[in-house]
């Protein structure tokens, strides 16, 4: 058993959804983003996607984009994500690192790997390296006991969802809408429905993601999913004024949400 | 339908595949099979024969320059003229493909990115043609430095939106257009410029454009009896080069250039030049080489020339780089600049910057390759859009952009030449 499967085993016997909190290394730099993820981690969140900010990312909306160019013009350099890793498991939460493809590429997938074991990492979400293309990734994952997640959508067809979901460890991350990251007003009908057919197909925990902002749309996913993805909502929380305190009291409301409080 | 099978990766050896997003995998899978089939539709091929024909005005002619190889140190040089072609350059061979194929998917709106504008204009074009609804991506600092084709493509009733983020050139905005297209994959076709991305653009994109090497290959035969010695492109994301290169990529005897944006110079780090300096990595969903920091950051890239100013390359040209089948050298601005000047003076031909490339790289490996023999130069557009650039770089325009004339005719008072004109 890893360390995923026994935080979705415990939620699961608490009969709640788990809280996955995404928030990228460096922002808006790195002493600050330490002390975020060590926020995060005490306000609720079970799991701590960690995400390296990067020149091009496509699957991300404005704030995530913002917020990787901030973090780049704070000097983040690609090892600090092993840093906040740490941090967030020397707080309790569950690291998984989220990461476009090329700055692993660069790092060496072996180095990548190993660096992310020795930090204490989980995982690894990567939205733009689909199983297909994920040979080298996918055996230096198993070698070092890291769960390669993958993501599903609603285009996705059912052989897809099969093939993908058998290539995933952990958890499977489950895109629910067709776009980019961002918070939306309402989280949609697509989200049940990819994990109904995502069901069918995978006994592994189905997490929810792109749009969730609030408690209470937390606990409409949680309703239907094993685990709950907020990312640019903490974001935004962070960069405002207040940040460490905003995103303590968004965290916390989240946290009630996925226990359907 | 029925169960499509598992997602097939085209690769040029270790370069190509799909590294995209899941959401936009049965959109790929989609157009690889629409556009399988439509290849082999009779149809379909003479409905795009039609339009290159009719339209864009297909065959380009092949123009022998000679007072312009003159300065090249032997060769004869023959331009294959695909800025005369409809919009002014290659673009409309892979575009006027591309949105029939959207049609014929269903699809009612087409997006684009644009980095020189040329492709965002052959796009807003086949768009007006077909009746397709259009929004094209430009980097704001593109849509500064290239002006008029911002408007033209507004009046060819496409919406254009400048892209502010990153660098704000063409990379970026081929970022939003992804953006777009993920969001709205549903109705709309992501018409790719260029032969990157993931596959199946890098080879329906080439496919589209090998006319251009057909025709030449034949007009060329037809002048010299025979193959040229090299063959010169510039290279951007490299559409015009994989297009001219493909008809010839089987000819040993044949040497490929291909001219990458030296910008600055190599060593002022201020350049375009993926093989001068690039690591394989991947980008905008193709595995390939990317200039890139020690991190894996895409770096910025500078040219005088916004379509050739972008930080990765085809994966075809990748693979043909490392397996030698193509050559590829860095051309600087200054060397850019002069042959376009060179060109305009000698031959009354005003190409492309990107085009300019190209020129000034024939004018380098003219003296290796020396008395009778052959080269052939794609000059993949017409500099119609670079006038204000060229105006500038030459001191033609003062700095408000005002012309600076050689001469004042005569002495004149128009009063008194009023009084005295025929009419009084």
């Amino acid at each position: 058993m890893s360390v995923l499967d026994d935080v979705f085993t415990r939620c699961g016997e608490e009969g709640r959804s788990a809280l996955v909190g995404y928030l990228p290394a460096g922002y808006p730099d790195l002493p600050t983003s330490l002390e975020a993820v060590r926020t995060l981690a005490r306000a609720g969140a079970d799991v701590i996607e960690v995400g390296v900010p990067y020149t091009d990312p496509l699957m991300d909306g404005p704030v995530l984009e913002r917020a990787a160019s901030t973090a780049l013009r704070a000097g983040f350099r690609l090892k600090d994500v092993f840093t906040v890793v740490e941090a967030a498991r020397d707080a309790g939460a569950v690291p998984v690192v989220m990461t476009y493809w090329n700055p692993v590429l660069r790092y060496g997938v072996d180095r990548f790997a190993q660096d992310l074991a020795d930090a204490g990492g989980a995982g690894l979400i990567t939205p733009d390296l689909i199983p297909d293309e994920a040979g080298a990734w996918r055996s230096a994952a198993e070698e070092r006991g890291l769960a390669p997640v993958f993501l599903v959508a609603p285009s996705s067809t059912d052989d897809r969802l099969r093939s993908t979901t058998q290539a995933c460890r952990g958890f499977v991350y489950v895109a629910s809408t067709m776009g980019v990251t961002g918070v939306r007003a309402s989280v949609g009908s697509d989200a049940e429905r990819l994990v109904e057919r995502t069901r069918a197909v995978t006994d592994l925990p189905l997490c929810v993601g792109l749009g969730v902002s609030t408690g209470a749309q937390a606990a409409q996913v949680a309703a239907f999913a094993d685990g709950v993805i907020v990312g640019s909502a903490l974001v935004r929380a962070l960069g405002g004024e207040d940040g460490l305190k905003d995103l303590e009291h968004l965290t916390h409301q989240l946290a009630e949400g996925v226990r359907g409080v | 339908m029925t169960a499509t099978p598992r997602t097939t990766t085209d690769r040029f050896g270790d370069f190509g595949g799909r590294y995209v997003p899941e959401a936009l995998v049965a959109a790929l899978d989609e157009l690889d099979a629409a556009r399988t089939e439509a290849m082999a539709d009779p149809d379909f091929r003479a409905e795009l024969d039609r339009l290159q024909r009719d339209y864009t005005g297909r065959p380009s002619p092949l123009t022998e320059v000679p007072r312009f190889a003159a300065h090249a140190g032997g060769p004869r040089i023959f331009l294959k003229r695909e800025d005369l072609n409809h919009t002014g350059s290659h673009k409309i061979n892979n575009v006027l493909g591309q949105a029939l194929l959207a049609v014929r998917m269903g699809k009612r709106r087409v997006i684009a990115e644009t980095g020189a504008g040329q492709h965002g204009v052959a796009t807003a074009t086949a768009a007006a043609l077909l009746g397709l609804e259009c929004t094209v991506y430009m980097g704001q600092v593109d849509t500064e430095r290239q002006a008029l084709n911002v408007a033209r493509m507004r009046l060819l009733g496409a919406e254009v939106v400048a892209v502010p983020t990153g660098s704000g050139t063409l990379k970026d905005a081929i970022n939003e257009a992804m953006r777009d297209w993920v969001t709205n994959v549903g109705h709309t076709h992501y018409l790719l410029g260029t032969v990157t991305g993931p596959h199946p653009f890098p080879t329906m994109v080439r496919d589209f454009h090998a006319v251009i090497g057909q025709e030449a290959r034949k007009q060329l035969d037809d002048v010299v009896g025979g193959l040229p010695d090299a063959v010169c492109a510039c290279v951007g994301g490299g559409s015009n080069a994989i297009g001219i290169f493909h008809a010839f990529r089987d000819e040993p005897s044949v040497a490929l250039w291909g001219f990458e944006a030296g910008g600055d110079g190599i060593e002022s780090g201020r350049h375009a030049a993926r093989f001068s300096g690039g690591q394989p990595g991947v980008l905008h969903g193709a595995s390939t080489y990317v200039l890139q920091d020690a991190d894996g950051q895409t770096l910025e890239t500078h040219s005088v020339s916004a379509g050739l100013d972008y930080p990765s390359i085809g994966p075809e040209h990748a693979f043909l780089h490392d397996s030698g089948l193509a050559r590829y050298a860095p051309v600087t601005d200054d060397e850019a600049m002069e042959a376009f000047r060179l060109l305009c003076r000698t031959e009354g031909i005003i190409p492309a910057i990107e085009s300019a490339h190209a020129l000034a790289g024939a004018l380098r490996i003219g003296p290796e390759l020396g008395e009778g023999t052959v080269l052939l130069v794609n000059l993949s557009g017409r500099g119609d859009k670079d006038v204000d650039t060229a105006a500038r770089w030459f001191g033609l325009v003062d700095d408000e952009g005002q012309a600076r004339v050689d001469g004042e005719a005569g002495p004149g008072d128009a009063d008194a030449d009023h009084e005295q004109g025929p009419d009084a």
